[in-house]
């Protein structure tokens, strides 16, 4: 197999990177956001093993654990914000629906049958 | 010798002054003027005594007495220290005697006027001052008599102060002696510089005969010091306060404004003889500013109406003989006249103060007539001191003081440059000229006053009490010139020889062609020039006959249309002259001042700065409220577009993170 050169391994990680961007910022559930997110993560993640590879330093390697345990708490603390939404009774994954911080009864968002305020400040 | 009667003489008139304004209330009218004629004959009684013990002396030393020391600094010391010389007897006699029968007089002229104790508490004060000013040996001692005598002449010529007109010539009278006194503090303190701090008459005199001080200092301050005379004896520049003075009573007018306090001029420069020797350019003026005057006065005097206005300007115009005679240096002659023209003066007015009391205040002459047959006794009085001061030959004392006058003007010359002088023989044609419009002028008032019907209710005697000075001056008037005669007549020459100590004292002291300039020289003038003076004023006697004597009164009651009459009228206009050049620009600058321009400025320039303040705070008021009014909008229309950002929506944020950063990249790559 033939070695991916520096500059292919960049186009890649732009292209990756792009892809996250562009699901974080074009999806609305939050599943797939977190996805999203992970995938720009690999891809600065990428950028480290190819210039670690492309110098001979063992730091990229490094930086990519390093970041490989980033996103995993990343990750986990996300499913957690969202398995605690759930728990509240919030019927949706919708991002833009959690746009308001005490949850306002007035403005007839869908957590207008949760009559108690600070729930998400506390989530 | 008894020193404490200098002092004595001094205080028993300041006594009588003090205790006068002190209970002037209290004080009977008959009291205030038994005490104030007793204080001033008091003073007479030690006079005298004074005369008798200084003349009976064999050695010729002055009295002097030096009471304390007024002030001493590391440059000046001054004394209250008195001296009586010939020169200052006589002065000192003539003040307590005339000045006591002028008391005497006025006990009873004013013994109806409420007031009477405020009057005799001024005269007995201006007694005190005049007797400080002519004992006083040193200059500083002397100009607080001068001053003295000054304040005196302003309180009563004012003295009934509810007429405007009196008190505005009592003004006048203060502020015009004030330029005078003012050069005359000039002169000495210019002495005093110069002279080591020190103005003790004898050592001034000293340094000046030793030459320790320079001739332009002696000049300079001989120029001041007659300024300060001419100022108080109402000389040409300053003749006009004179006439306006007699708004006083009429004592007042004999005692301050003819009899001594207006020859104080003359005391001083006689006193300070040697000092004006050595100025002859001085003498010279003084002489020429005599004559001046002795002419314009006695004109002035031909036109007046008021009987008063009269006697003042002829005052004014005898003073121009004293000053003639002290231009010459012949002082003694001035000190004669001084004397002689102290009684007829004297008893002019004091006759004219009794005959205005009879016609009820009414002084127009024209509006008199007819008074010699009302009173006699008065009349002769009057007629006494008409011919004294006329110099009636022979007769009266006038004459021989006038005399003494003309023949010492005779040869004297005056310089004008070096090798140039003025000769005396025009001064002296000037001087006869002046006595005959002497006797026109007074013997004009004679023939208008006394003879033909009385024009006006005459009501009334004269009181003894007024009668009694009336006589004993009139008698002085006539028999007091047979002390000093000429040697033409009968050589007599008791004053001379009175005065001649002080005369010695002066002569051993200054260069010897100073000492024939001053010597007496009636010996060596032609014999006609007794007989021209002597014929001059019978002249003017029988032109004043001819003219205002035997013509009817409706005639003489014609004003004269010649323009000799309104050039004699010259005395009102000089009033006219002196407003348009001194009084109205000094109106002029005092309007200035009160409309102060630098005030005007500044009220201009706040009034200014007002405006432009109160422009600016709308300005700023206008683009405050404009400019807060857009923050407002910029405001509210920034957190509308926030709030709007501020939405809460994760992807948003993420997109504007995103956006942000693609601009960063993208200004990185292009810089």
């Amino acid at each position: 197999m033939s070695v991916l050169s520096l500059s292919d391994a960049l186009l890649l990680a732009a292209l990756l990177f792009a892809t996250g961007l562009a699901g974080v910022l074009v999806r609305r559930d939050l599943l797939f956001m977190l996805m999203s997110l992970d995938i720009m993560l690999n891809a600065a993640a990428l950028v480290f093993v190819a210039a670690g590879a492309r110098w001979h330093d063992a730091s990229g390697q490094v930086m990519f654990l390093m970041i490989l345990a980033l996103a995993a708490s990343e990750t986990a603390a996300g499913l957690a914000i969202i398995l605690c939404l759930h728990a509240r009774g919030r019927p949706s994954l919708d991002a833009d629906t959690g746009n308001l911080l005490p949850g306002n009864l007035r403005s007839g968002n869908p957590l207008s049958g949760n009559p108690q305020p600070g729930n998400l400040q506390r989530g | 010798m008894p020193g404490f009667l200098l002092p004595l003489l001094i205080l028993s008139p300041l006594a009588a002054s003090v205790i006068l304004f002190l209970f002037a209330k209290r004080i009977s009218a008959r009291g205030a003027g038994l005490l104030a004629a007793g204080s001033v004959g008091f003073s007479a009684v030690i006079s005298m005594v004074l005369a008798f013990l200084l003349l009976s002396r064999t050695n010729a030393d002055p009295f002097q007495i030096t009471l304390w020391e007024w002030m001493r600094t590391a440059d000046i010391s001054a004394h209250m220290s008195f001296l009586l010389d010939p020169v200052s007897l006589v002065m000192i006699l003539v003040v307590t005697v005339v000045g006591f029968l002028i008391h005497l007089y006025a006990a009873r002229y004013m013994a109806d006027d409420p007031g009477i104790a405020r009057f005799f508490g001024c005269m007995t004060l201006f007694v005190a001052a005049m007797l400080v000013l002519v004992l006083a040996s040193d200059l500083f001692c002397l100009f607080i008599g001068w001053e003295g005598v000054g304040l005196c002449s302003y309180l009563l010529i004012g003295f009934w102060y509810e007429n405007p007109a009196n008190t505005a010539a009592a003004r006048k009278a203060f502020y015009i002696t004030r330029i005078g006194d003012t050069a005359m503090l000039c002169g000495l303190l210019l002495l005093m510089t110069s002279a080591g701090g020190s103005l003790q008459i004898s050592h001034i005199l000293s340094a000046v005969t030793t030459g320790q001080l320079s001739s332009s200092v002696v000049s300079g301050a001989a120029l001041f010091l007659l300024i300060g005379a001419l100022a108080k004896s109402a000389q040409i520049p300053f003749q006009t306060w004179l006439p306006d003075a007699m708004a006083g009573p009429t004592p007042t007018s004999a005692l301050i404004h003819a009899a001594t306090m207006v020859t104080a001029g003359v005391y001083l420069i006689a006193r300070l003889h040697m000092l004006f020797t050595a100025a002859p350019l001085v003498m010279t003026l003084m002489a020429v500013t005599g004559t001046l005057t002795l002419l314009m006065a006695a004109c002035t005097a031909l036109v007046q109406t008021d009987l008063k206005r009269i006697l003042a300007w002829s005052t004014i115009s005898q003073l121009g003989y004293m000053f003639l005679a002290l231009g010459t240096g012949i002082w003694q002659a001035a000190l004669f006249h001084l004397v002689t023209h102290a009684f007829f003066k004297a008893l002019l007015f004091l006759t004219a103060g009794a005959i205005i009391a009879r016609v009820h205040h009414e002084q127009n002459i024209f509006r008199m007539g007819g008074l010699f047959r009302a009173m006699p006794g008065v009349a002769a009085a009057f007629l006494a001191g008409a011919s004294a001061l006329a110099g009636l030959p022979l007769i009266t004392a006038g004459f021989y003081s006038k005399e003494m006058i003309l023949s010492s003007v005779w040869p004297a010359s005056f310089a004008l440059a070096p090798g140039l002088a003025l000769s005396g023989h025009l001064l002296w044609g000037a001087a006869l000229a002046g006595a005959f419009l002497t006797a026109l002028y007074i013997f004009r008032c004679v023939f208008i006053i006394f003879p033909g019907q009385p024009q006006t209710a005459i009501s009334g005697r004269t009181p003894r009490l007024m009668a009694i000075p009336l006589a004993c001056l009139a008698f002085l008037s006539l028999a007091g010139g047979f002390v000093e005669m000429p040697d033409a007549l009968v050589p007599v020459h008791l004053f001379t020889h009175m005065l001649a100590p002080a005369a010695a004292g002066s002569s051993a002291a200054i260069s010897p062609d100073a000492v024939s300039h001053i010597a007496i020289s009636g010996a060596e003038a032609p014999r006609w020039l007794l007989l021209a003076g002597g014929i001059a004023p019978v002249a003017g006697l029988a032109v004043a006959w001819v003219l205002w004597g035997r013509t009817r009164p409706v005639m003489r009651e014609v004003p004269g249309q010649a323009a000799i009459v309104s050039l004699a009228r010259a005395g009102s206009g000089t009033d006219r002259l002196y407003d348009v050049f001194f009084v109205q620009p000094f109106r002029f600058l005092a309007w200035l001042t009160r409309h102060d321009i630098i005030d005007g400025l500044i009220t201009g320039a706040g009034r200014m700065t007002r405006r432009l303040s109160l422009f600016f705070l709308q300005v700023r008021a206008g683009s405050l409220g404009l400019a807060s009014a857009g923050t407002i909008t910029m405001t509210r229309e920034g957190d509308l577009l926030l709030t709007r950002l501020q939405n809460g929506r994760v992807r948003w944020y993420a997109a504007w993170i995103v956006a942000g950063l693609c601009a960063a990249l993208a200004s990185a790559l292009l810089a």
